[in-house]
């Protein structure tokens, strides 16, 4: 066990160290939420009348719900290290070497874990710097990173599988480009599902983005909706679990393939 | 040094069989990949403690395969492996500490330094702290890569990231290294480099090397044993120079100053029928096989003489390995290697 956990260490300092190298590399990933929350906190700023809006602040409404997204468009990069691996052989000179097979899955999604936890701080300053304010406090802020994080750990282990599968680079840009924006537009980030109209409240129930735009949407309330947060808590998480346990899958595929 | 003390740290196994056993063993290896295609067909292997020996073979022989299985990266359709005499399948986890692996294409991380892409290489192993400085400061001198130490490894030169791959392939201090067609797509002065290092690793430490190669003259070069792999199967085995000398005879070649008719050549040849075999005349240049280059050359040049056919330059050559694998495979290797590149 303990040398798990030192391989796991190991490997997700091997992405620190590459990331600190070239930390403007976040900076790409950040364009286009921030993007969406300066330009559509303008456009949409009087939706907040709109009668049945939950919030008077619409910067403040929709910056848990940018985080989020922000979230899913990095997470969904996540394969990229392991076809750069595959192709450059160092996932192979890995394998033959005894560190833990867990560590290499584990390592790497804990660093994309510490990266969406990087993001959602910088979206969140931007956001306070530009008017928003969450009357939730700490507590609120943290269930909002919690669901954001195992999203985003979700959508990477999705990556991850689907990377392993495939081993095609082009194959995590339709992931992202057919997945994020739909689930985007189908969750509470721009406007409140209870606006939407009836079938899509019906997807938006389903869809993980939703859930974890709602939970984020508690840093706007003074008192927490535990029942709510409890449930869209445990279904990312297992979510997540089914993600993992599919990018484990496609990872022992890979191993048999060689 | 204490014997007795540092016998006790040895594996459980008796010290006695440590001597005999192979380094690697391979008894009936079949890989069958889906789709059926069959990559190996029964490769029996036997590679002495502390000795260099070399897989060769055109591309997509199997070396590639054989590699893979031996490093418990592949598993085998049918067949058995020993590393050390631990199987490759049943103990992989003890196989993977005994062994140190450079694959066919580098795999240095172009992000990271050399000193941090061996220092993670060294902590795969469970080495860490002053040991493992100790060990990368020691393999960046030995292989001239102090300068590389904290350069990112992507503005490596292609020869310096090879000797990256050597040097994290040692990290650990294997007993056997796996070198994967070590010199594919190095210059020549790069290659020579990376020969003497190969040279030099095998005289140390009674480290067993298994190098797989399509370049005939670096199997030649390298190798104390040679086994010619074709089509998933060992077709021939043994010392180069035994296999060489199974051949019995060397190649002579003779340069004519002048371009003369082939037959008046022939003519002045007459009287070394016996001696001669396999004469060929191309422009200026004859090829003839001899049984001993030392006696049949100067006949040859004398009856040359005697008929007034003057010649430039004169050589004798031993058979070369592509002169056995000619006789094996019934192909010359050239033609071997090109037929595979097409495909």
């Amino acid at each position: 066990m303990s040398i798990a956990l030192a391989n796991t260490a190991q490997i997700t300092t091997r992405y620190v160290r590459a990331f600190l190298r070239q930390p403007y590399y976040i900076v790409g990933t950040l364009v286009q939420p921030v993007i969406w929350l300066l330009l559509f906190g303008q456009l949409f700023q009087r939706a907040t009348g709109l009668p049945g809006f939950t919030s008077s602040s619409y910067i403040s409404f929709l910056t848990p719900g940018i985080i989020v997204m922000s979230a899913m468009l990095s997470a969904g990069w996540s394969g990229t290290s392991y076809v750069i691996d595959m192709e450059r052989g160092v996932m192979n000179r890995f394998l033959v070497s005894p560190v833990r097979r867990s560590a290499l899955i584990g390592g790497q999604l804990v660093y994309q874990a510490g990266m969406v936890l990087l993001q959602s701080l910088i979206i969140l300053g931007l956001g306070l710097l530009v008017g928003a304010r969450f009357s939730g406090g700490i507590i609120g802020i943290l269930f909002l990173f919690v669901s954001t994080i195992l999203l985003g750990a979700a959508f990477a282990s999705f990556s991850n599988a689907l990377a392993l599968m495939l081993r095609k680079q082009e194959s995590l840009i339709a992931l992202n480009v057919t997945l994020v924006l739909p689930l985007t537009f189908l969750s509470s980030t721009f406007l409140p599902v209870s606006l939407m109209p009836g079938w899509m409240q019906g997807v938006a129930r389903f869809n993980p983005v939703n859930w974890a735009v709602e939970v984020g949407g508690q840093t706007l309330r003074s008192s927490i909706d535990w029942s709510l947060v409890g449930v869209h808590l445990a279904e990312l998480l297992v979510l997540m679990l089914v993600c993992a346990w599919l990018s484990i899958r496609a990872f022992r595929a890979y191993q048999r393939s060689v | 040094m204490d014997t007795h003390s540092s016998l006790s740290q040895l594996s459980p196994k008796p010290a006695t069989a440590a001597i005999s056993r192979p380094a690697v063993e391979a008894n009936g290896l079949v890989k069958t990949y889906p789709g059926g295609v069959q990559a190996l067909k029964g490769v029996n292997i036997s590679v002495r403690q502390g000795s260099v020996f070399a897989l060769l073979g055109p591309n997509g022989a199997g070396k590639s395969t054989i590699v893979k299985i031996l490093t418990t990266l592949s598993r085998p359709t049918a067949g058995r492996a020993t590393i050390m005499g631990w199987d490759v399948v049943q103990e992989p986890g003890r196989v993977r500490r005994m062994i140190g692996v450079v694959a066919q294409k580098s795999s240095v991380d172009l992000e990271a330094t050399a000193a941090e892409n061996l220092a993670l290489q060294g902590q795969l192993y469970g080495l860490s702290g002053a040991g493992l400085r100790r060990r990368v400061d020691g393999l960046l001198e030995r292989f001239d890569l102090l300068d590389a130490r904290t350069r990112i490894a992507r503005t490596l030169s292609g020869g310096m990231q090879r000797k990256l791959d050597v040097a994290m392939g040692l990290i650990h201090q294997p007993q056997v290294l796996f070198l994967d067609e070590p010199t594919t797509g190095l210059d020549p002065e790069a290659r020579a480099d990376m020969w003497r290092e190969i040279a030099r690793l095998s005289g140390e430490d009674g480290l067993t090397v298994v190098l797989t190669t399509h370049y005939l003259e670096e199997a030649d070069h390298l190798a104390k044993h040679v086994a010619i792999i074709d089509h998933g199967q060992i077709v021939v085995e043994g010392t180069p120079d035994g296999l060489k000398a199974e051949l019995r005879g060397d190649a002579i070649q003779v340069e004519l100053a002048d371009a003369s008719p082939e037959s008046d050549i022939r003519a002045a040849l007459n009287g070394l029928d016996g001696m001669l075999r396999e004469v060929t005349i191309d422009g200026r240049i004859l090829r003839a096989r001899v049984d001993s280059g030392a006696s049949g050359l100067p006949a040859v040049l004398a009856s040359l003489d005697a008929a007034s056919v003057r010649a430039l330059t004169a050589t004798v050559a031993r058979p070369s390995l592509d002169d056995v694998y000619l006789r094996y495979t019934g192909r010359a290797y050239s033609k071997a290697e090109n037929k595979e590149a097409i495909r």
